[in-house]
């Protein structure tokens, strides 16, 4: 038998035009992919320019000055800063042992029948809306908690406005440190407890140390969610007008959130451009906005650092 | 012969020795935390309900069907949901194909290059975007860029919009979209698509026919999530110009007119309500917005849930 050549006609090429329409649709999609860089673009442009007429307009002793009152023009940035630093601690103060002590018992004591109903509403309740939230702390937390604590107390404080951060990115810190404790393999437990290792040292001492890139990352995510946090300080932490340079959580404050809303919402001239001082609380706006951008990007590079490293572990 | 048998000694007994107190206290405490997690939240979501639900039990579904009103006893959220929804629909119509295009670009079709890289690097550093930032861009293009012609008119967009709100809250989840549908997309094995190419089916048959139906529940799980959190973003759609108005109360209100004009949503109203000075709208009527609010959202978030926990159960 001898073997027939194939002979012409078979053409593995394929057809012409289907490779055309191939080489317009991989394009579009091309394109697509190539919106997310515009938006970034965008995002850094619009922040930039804005907040670069506003550093060349304001008077820059006025940055470091007694409070922020852009209308006024006083635009004293630690003012914000430091309300910022202390929303965010007392919210991390609470959600951080909060949220890991759940996703331990979650990933390590509870029985499987439990975390498949538990698990699911926790994710459920990290989309809760901020205004939820924020409501919440206004009518809640800060008269009966706060002005409970310390009766002199206004309604609105940064420790309520913290206190309600907090709750807000419990679920996150759960959810996430759950995911990072349940993905250490089962043998180091194993081998844990073929040491004689009990259940709560085997946790701490073993898993709970394998997991802490995870961790350390949820704890980070979290803290970037909290200091970029609006709604829930705009209407719990007060002063929406302005606010003085304080230290005190259980006086009014502002954060550069909520810094940004009271501009924003104060009205139409600021947004409209306006003249004078109105114009500049408008410019300020993007200042604060690209201020908060860095600091976000900054703790998000660092946690995506040690997301990097957990799935190097494994 | 005598057997010699030595018998242990006492104390290398394999049973536990006394109890262990510290263990005991360490699971206390974790289930406290446990329960203080859901327990806050239960709090919240148990007053809400008592507050707001006098005012669904003195008027029904009137408060869903009533304008806004400076007074207490008529006002209601029908134009606050009609906003919302139709917001929804502007992130639902640009977001949507935008974000799944993105996710197939990124999984399917790009080489391992640098741009590849740096797209998706971009993209993951834009979800960790605070949303007061979007609102940001959406003030300086939306509004102020698109927003305002030579003679100070409403420009394309007509300034303080609908559309603008909407197209802010679109952009403010792409990255979401993004991310969840280029995860889905990414967990179809292998062998299926080598299946696809060997029938001589082209790349993008092969994403048509074989990649997207067997990612389909896992971008529909993504783009519920991310739906259910525009509907609940407040801070962008201040900055963007949200404000209580008259919207759509004019009969003859055009479409076009109505998406390039003033409007109001859910957040904002709650927003607003919150910080009035009267009583009801700050007490009840606030509750009772933030009731309608997060039944959406909430609905939202468990479809979506328990969809993703249904579809990893099948694999």
């Amino acid at each position: 038998m001898t073997a027939v050549p194939i002979s012409g006609g078979i053409d593995l090429s394929g057809n012409r035009r289907r490779h055309r329409r191939e080489a317009w649709i991989r394009r579009a999609f091309f394109a697509a992919a190539l919106s997310s860089v515009v938006i970034s673009g965008a995002i850094v442009l619009s922040l930039v320019g804005e907040a670069f007429s506003f550093l060349s307009d304001v008077d820059l002793s006025t940055l470091w000055s007694s409070g922020w009152y852009p209308r006024r023009g006083s635009f004293d940035v630690k003012t914000l800063f430091v309300g910022s630093v202390i929303v965010t601690g007392i919210a991390m103060s609470i959600a951080t042992p909060l949220g890991l002590g759940a996703a331990i018992y979650l990933s390590e004591y509870a029985k499987p029948g439990a975390r498949k109903v538990l698990k699911p509403i926790l994710e459920i309740l990290a989309g809760i809306p901020s205004i939820v939230i924020a409501f919440f702390a206004l009518r809640v937390i800060g008269p009966d908690f706060v002005q409970s604590i310390n009766p002199e107390a206004p309604l609105t404080t940064l420790l309520a406005a913290g206190i309600g951060v907090g709750i807000l990115v419990i679920p996150l810190v759960a959810s996430v440190t759950e995911d990072a404790l349940r993905a250490v393999p089962r043998s180091l437990r194993e081998a844990s407890y073929g040491m004689g290792a009990k259940k709560a040292t085997t946790s701490l001492r073993v898993v709970f140390p394998a997991a802490i890139s995870g961790v350390v990352a949820s704890i980070i995510l979290a803290a970037s969610r909290a200091l970029g946090e609006t709604m829930v300080v705009a209407l719990a932490a007060g002063g929406s007008g302005g606010s003085q340079f304080t230290t005190d959580p259980f006086s009014e404050g502002q954060t550069i959130t909520a810094a940004m809303i009271a501009v924003a919402q104060g009205t139409d001239q600021v947004a409209g451009g306006g003249g004078g001082s109105a114009n500049l609380a408008y410019q300020s706006l993007f200042f604060l906005g690209l201020l908060l951008f860095l600091f976000t990007m900054g703790l998000n590079f660092i946690g995506d650092r040690f997301v990097r490293r957990v799935r190097e572990a494994y | 012969m005598t057997a010699v048998t030595t018998p242990l000694p006492a104390s290398t007994s394999l049973g536990r020795r006394g109890i262990d107190y510290w263990g005991l206290a360490f699971q206390a405490s974790l289930v406290f935390c446990l329960v203080a997690c859901f327990g806050l939240l239960l709090i919240l979501v148990g007053g809400l309900i008592g507050d707001g639900w006098v005012v669904f039990d003195e008027r029904g579904t009137d408060f869903l069907r009533s304008n806004l009103s400076t007074r207490p006893a008529q006002a209601g959220v029908a134009q606050a949901i009609k906003g919302s929804l139709m917001l929804a629909g502007f992130v639902v119509v640009i977001a949507f194909p935008l974000g799944i295009a993105t996710a197939v670009y990124l999984e399917e079709y790009a080489p391992d290059t640098r741009v590849t890289r740096f797209i998706a690097l971009n993209i993951r550093n834009l979800a960790g975007v605070p949303s007061v930032v979007y609102g940001l861009l959406g003030l300086a293009v939306f509004v102020e860029l698109l927003g305002t012609d030579m003679n100070e008119n409403g420009g394309i967009t007509g300034g303080r919009s609908l559309l603008a709100g909407g197209m802010t809250l679109a952009i403010l989840v792409l990255p979401i979209v993004i991310i969840t549908a280029a995860e889905s997309i990414r967990a179809v094995p292998q062998s299926l698509r080598e299946g696809g190419y060997g029938l001589g089916a082209t790349r993008s048959e092969v994403v048509r026919t074989l990649v997207m139906p067997n990612a389909a529940p896992g971008i529909l799980t993504g783009t519920v999530l991310s739906l259910s959190r525009a509907l609940g973003e407040t801070a962008p759609l201040i900055l963007t110009g949200a404000v209580l108005s008259t919207f759509f109360t004019t009969p003859n209100y055009s479409i076009p007119d109505q998406i390039t004009g003033d409007y109001t949503a859910l957040p904002v109203v709650i927003y607003t309500w919150a910080r009035q000075a009267k009583l009801e709208f700050k007490g009840e009527l606030a509750s009772a917005a933030i009731l309608v609010l997060l039944g959406i959202t909430l609905l939202c978030n468990a479809a979506a849930v328990l969809l993703r926990n249904r579809y990893d159960k099948d694999r």
